[in-house]
């Protein structure tokens, strides 16, 4: 598994920070492309607000469609970063160091735009201000606590703040080094940032602890986040398909599965895009390769449990919810699309060692993941409301909207934007991660083999 | 005093240069380390580095605990819903604010102890070099201005690829 590239700690600068000191210009132009795609969906949201959630596919009993879907879907993906970076760091895996600022990086933007999916399916954003926050104290109406749209922006807040805080603290060393590379202005600005980090042994000492810290505080509040927007769903009595006590860790395995695939679409572009073949190695992907077929297959469980439990109940009504979902069109096709890209295509390839070791195939089957993990969602929120229920005097199914579909194409592009931005002003690995790695590493004889052992901090 | 800053290119020789140090007179209290990226403890005979880091979490944890009590209680009291003959004041969804409130605190406490430990900011640190980023290793001092040559052949002869100084 370890087959080091042995680096300076010049070569290591000027590798992972040459596109924060100097972006080309192809950087500027996909940039510029992805901000167009961003501007389109702002365009779509202010008409949406404009014009009134008529203009949406939503309607009577299908109230929540493609915004909320994509909400769940988002958030999914940032449990990827921090729990991923986190339980690498707990466990002191040597293959983590290229890894952990992105997924982090990703959690923070990823958390970002799921909560203003929420925020736009309301059609009156400001409004969610007085529904979330206990402010409007003229008026004596407060929040409901008991509610669990208040409990979202609680763990959403929660996890927001963690997980930007500790991309801000593991970043101050690396700014330090950026401070020493830049002059002018932006020296001033980073010089600032770096807040006169030196590197002593105190520092470093607690950086360590704060990185192990951090972790251990965040790892429970990732788990709470999902839980929570399962019970968005779960504590509906009313609807079939939602209520059931097994969403919590369904969606918080489905969550860890999307959003390590994400990670690994991730490393593999950053990869590509700034060519740092001597950092994301063949063994990292393989690495998380072999992490997903045990995630993947736990989160196959589950679904399995989540499935085959409601149908066990017999009731009219569960099963005649799971009868459309696999088989009336077009849930059907949906759900026959899910099953494969999100379980069988991508986890039966990564069996095999080569198919782990190769980039693009790794690119597409992360990917794959992800739109099985899409439309998993999607299967969950639209058919189960998309039924006639005893109470109901009005009923049809769900077509997005053009304006709908623009957000949600919009969420993705924002999304890469913000990655991109932070990967022009921040370095995407962590330096000092890379070269204590680099430090720790040693070649130890074995037989007539020189191979790369790790002494092991203690 | 004079701030002195030797830059050694390789561990082993900065190790061995704290030991000339120390044998010069300089306790391994006061020189400090200058590193780009952690070494093992003690990899250069530094002082060992005490903290209270862990304090902080448990405190923010307590004060995150209790504001979350409080608006949970606040909330629920001021605008007293009754939902089917239930208590006013609902314990179960109060433990998933007071949960989200207990950690919140803890983690905003955990990176003010961070840094407070840190010592950061702190923009008037002392002498510094950018070659230390570049994997140069630094061994800072200060010392009286008479003692400065001395040191700086202490340094020097333990291989110290460069010897800066600051008043």
């Amino acid at each position: 598994m370890q087959e080091r590239v042995t680096l300076t700690s010049t070569q290591i600068n000027t590798d992972l920070l040459r596109n924060v000191l100097k972006a080309p210009l192809w950087y500027w132009l996909l940039m510029g492309f992805l901000a167009s795609i961003t501007l389109a969906g702002s365009i779509a949201v202010g008409f949406m607000v404009n014009k009134g959630l008529g203009i949406t596919g939503l309607n009577r009993p299908v109230m929540w469609g493609f915004l909320i879907t994509d909400f769940v879907f988002w958030i999914g993906i940032s449990h990827a970063g921090v729990m991923l970076s986190a339980i690498l760091r707990l466990s002191k895996a040597e293959w983590r160091r290229p890894a952990t600022r992105a997924s982090e990086v990703l959690t923070v933007f990823s958390l970002m735009i799921a909560a203003l999916h929420p925020v736009i399916h309301s059609g009156r954003p400001w409004r969610t201000l007085y529904w979330a926050f206990p402010y409007d104290f003229s008026r004596g109406i407060f929040p409901d606590i008991r509610s669990p749209l208040i409990w979202d922006p609680a763990a959403i807040f929660t996890y927001l703040t963690g997980s930007t805080l500790f991309v801000i603290v593991a970043l101050v060393p690396d700014l330090g080094v950026i401070r020493d590379r830049t002059t002018g202005i932006r020296h001033h600005i980073y010089s600032l940032m770096a807040m006169g980090w030196r590197g002593t042994p105190r520092q470093w000492k607690l950086q360590t602890i704060a990185g192990f810290l951090l972790s251990a505080l965040l790892l429970p509040v990732f788990v709470s986040v999902h839980s929570i927007v399962s019970w968005d769903f779960a504590v509906q009595i009313g609807v079939e398909g939602w209520h059931a006590t097994i969403f919590a860790p369904y969606f918080v395995i489905g969550a860890v599965f999307s959003g390590v695939s994400a990670v690994v679409t991730m490393v593999i572009l950053m990869r590509w895009m700034f060519k740092w073949e001597a950092y994301i190695r063949a063994e990292h992907v393989d690495a998380l390769g072999r992490l997903l077929i045990a995630i993947g297959t736990a989160w196959l469980f589950f679904f399995f449990l989540e499935f085959s439990m409601a149908l066990y109940s017999l009731e009219d009504q569960e099963i005649a919810l799971r009868e459309m979902q696999v088989f009336t069109w077009p849930y059907n096709m949906l759900f026959l699309v899910f099953v494969v890209t999100g379980y069988l295509f991508p986890v039966t390839m990564w069996l095999f060692r080569g198919v782990r070791r190769n980039l693009v195939l790794m690119l597409i089957t992360s990917l794959s993941v992800n739109v099985g993990m899409w439309l998993e969602r999607f299967l969950i929120i639209i058919p189960s409301l998309a039924r006639k229920s005893p109470l109901s005097f009005d009923w049809r199914s769900y077509h997005p909207s053009i304006v709908e579909i623009t957000i949600v194409l919009s969420a993705f592009a924002t999304v890469f934007l913000l990655l991109l931005v932070f990967a022009k002003v921040f370095p995407l690995i962590p330096l000092f991660d890379v070269k204590e790695g680099q430090t720790l590493a040693d070649n130890v004889q074995i037989g007539r083999k020189s191979v790369p052992a790790l002494r092991v901090e203690e | 005093m004079v701030q002195i800053l030797g830059l050694f290119k390789q561990a082993e020789v900065a190790a061995n240069a704290t030991e000339a140090l120390q044998q010069a007179g300089y306790t391994n209290q006061q020189f400090e380390l200058l590193t780009d990226h952690p070494y093992p403890d003690g990899a250069f005979g530094e002082r060992v580095t005490k903290h209270r880091l862990y304090v902080f979490p448990f405190i923010g944890a307590l004060l995150g605990f209790s504001v979350a009590l409080l608006l949970t209680t606040a909330t629920q009291a001021a605008y007293p819903m009754v939902t089917g003959g239930k208590p006013i004041l609902g314990l179960p969804p109060m433990i998933i604010i007071a949960y989200e409130g207990t950690m919140l605190g803890a983690i905003l406490f955990t990176v003010l102890g961070i840094f407070f430990e840190s010592r950061i900011p702190n923009f008037k640190a002392g002498i510094y070099d950018p070659r230390i980023t570049e994997g140069y290793i630094g061994i800072t001092l200060d010392c009286a201005t008479e003692r400065v040559n001395a040191v700086e052949q202490v340094l020097r002869r333990a291989g110290a690829e460069d010897v800066l100084t600051k008043e």
